[in-house]
């Protein structure tokens, strides 16, 4: 294991999607929780279908891809967030706006360069996606992400938990979930290369669900999902390096087998406590 | 005075729900919140609490209220029924209103929801997890989070829904007891109006306007409450 990893750090190209991954994992784990307990866990995967599109036409254009994505797929996130609360469900309106901007982004590619490998790789994940530049964003991005968590923890919560409470506490509610949804937006943006448009979403919600089978307390949930998101990266990226597989699909299946894991320990410690 | 409403109406988009509401809140007072279902009851809270502005007429607090808020048990959710979270998280995020922008908890906020935890006899359920108590279990908690924000004034959103007998007795117990021993004055919106009116000291019945502000037992008396609890009662 830690020879093949010794092996992997030899590559620049690896060494750089090792570092996206580790960033993005946190930041996707630690929003994941609060994701999905406020049954938001659609808005992320809705949002991942937009970055496709915003790409591939970022590709046609011959503009940088994430330079892109990243305004259109924040817009969309507080477009989704506001609509969930108007005339249009939000379920219906996720699942227009994903498929719509998949056939976009669809049609787009195959108008211009067709369906390359490229295109294989923004779908289901590559190792090779990550250039310099994007690098040094997605460490800017992610820290910011990170350190903007851990000072609202508390309020973040508080907004999870309670809205109604938050609420009369004086909490901006609405701002808080704004900001949810534009962290989440930055960081499926961000995981979108490596993991691949039609898989990041699993990196939110895979470890916070793990979790909630495991601990009763919030903190612990949150500890518990960004290590479990971590060690499910390390794991999911070795195996895409030795069998060849594409990253974000080996990613999602070790998550898929910790998560049954997870499920088989609940399972046990109910029994016992019945 | 904590609270005292004058003539107030509350309504969105310039559609008044309810309107010409005369109530006063005491310190000590017991208060219980009637009305059929969309007489409008959710919206007097929401007033109450400041998150709507009144359209007209006059909501003033009390010094106490104003620099304290005021403490609130809203209705439960389903997001919350599977939550994981420890007592001790949850309780201590009733102290979140004085916070500043760095929303962290200090040792007074620890000592203060311990406090509130003894207050309702909770303090030995400190470390479980919320989701694994029971629905009066999970009750109690949150009337010690809405305590931390103050003892002086609890709002209570429909809080025996969803309770069986004991735990509604017991609920109720539990109230009775904050209201004479700490002086909490309680404001509390129920369905259970029969269970409520035994505990309350004074009831306003709303349906769109005033309709009735006086004593349980003045309630009792009146025509329209016998009206509407006869309708329960057969």
């Amino acid at each position: 294991m830690i020879g093949i990893l010794q092996e992997m750090m030899g590559y620049p190209f690896l060494v750089r999607a090792l570092i996206v991954g580790v960033l993005v994992s946190l930041c996707a784990s630690l929003l994941g929780v609060s994701l999905v307990l406020k049954r938001y866990s659609m808005i992320g995967d809705g949002l991942s279908h937009v970055s496709f599109g915003a790409l591939s036409v970022a590709m046609a254009l011959g503009v940088a891809p994430l330079k892109l994505s990243l305004p259109v797929v924040t817009i969309v996130a507080v477009i989704l967030l506001r609509v969930g609360n108007g005339r249009m469900k939000s379920d219906a309106a996720i699942a227009v706006i994903s498929s719509g901007s998949l056939g976009i982004g669809v049609i787009v590619t195959s108008l211009t360069t067709g369906m390359t490998v490229d295109v294989c790789g923004y779908m289901f994940g590559s190792l090779l996606a990550m250039s310099k530049e994007d690098v040094m964003l997605s460490i800017v991005l992610s820290i910011i992400v990170i350190v903007i968590f851990i000072i609202c923890y508390n309020r973040l919560f508080a907004v999870t938990f309670d809205e109604s409470f938050a609420k009369a506490s004086g909490v901006k509610v609405g701002v808080y979930n704004m900001l949810l949804a534009i962290l989440t937006a930055v960081t499926i943006v961000l995981g979108m290369r490596m993991m691949g448009a039609m898989l990041i979403s699993s990196l939110i919600i895979f470890p916070a669900l793990t979790s909630m089978r495991l601990f009763g307390s919030f903190k612990a949930v949150i500890i518990s999902s960004a290590v479990v998101s971590l060690v499910c990266f390390f794991f999911g990226i070795i195996c895409s390096y030795q069998y060849a597989t594409p990253t974000g699909a080996s990613i999602v299946g070790v998550n898929l087998i910790v998560l049954f894991l997870a499920v088989i320990v609940e399972k046990i410690r109910k029994g016992r406590l019945a | 005075m904590l609270l005292a409403c004058k003539k107030v109406t509350f309504g969105y988009e310039n559609k008044a729900v309810i309107s010409d509401i005369t109530f006063q809140v005491d310190a000590g007072e017991y208060l219980c919140i009637v009305g059929e279902n969309g007489a409008g009851k959710s919206t007097l809270v929401k007033g109450i609490l400041g998150l709507i502005k009144p359209m007209s007429g006059e909501i003033a607090f009390g010094e106490e209220v104003k620099n304290a808020s005021i403490g609130y048990l809203p209705q439960q959710t389903d997001a919350q029924k599977d939550f994981p979270a420890t007592v001790m998280e949850v309780v201590l995020s009733g102290c979140l209103k004085q916070k500043g922008f760095l929303s962290f908890y200090n040792r007074r906020d620890k000592e203060t929801a311990l406090a509130n935890m003894r207050k309702l006899g909770v303090e030995q359920l400190l470390k479980k997890s919320f989701r694994n108590l029971s629905g009066g279990q999970q009750q109690r908690v949150l009337i010690a989070r809405a305590l931390c924000a103050t003892d002086k004034l609890l709002v209570l959103d429909e809080p025996v829904t969803g309770l069986d007998p004991t735990g509604t007795a017991d609920l109720y117990a539990v109230l009775r007891n904050l209201n004479e021993q700490y002086g909490t004055a309680v404001i509390m919106v129920s369905h259970d109006v029969r269970g409520a009116l035994t505990e309350v000291k004074t009831v306003l019945h709303i349906s769109f306007d005033t309709v009735f502000y006086g004593t349980a037992q003045e309630y009792r008396d009146s025509d329209f409450g016998k009206q509407f609890l006869g309708g329960a009662q057969k």
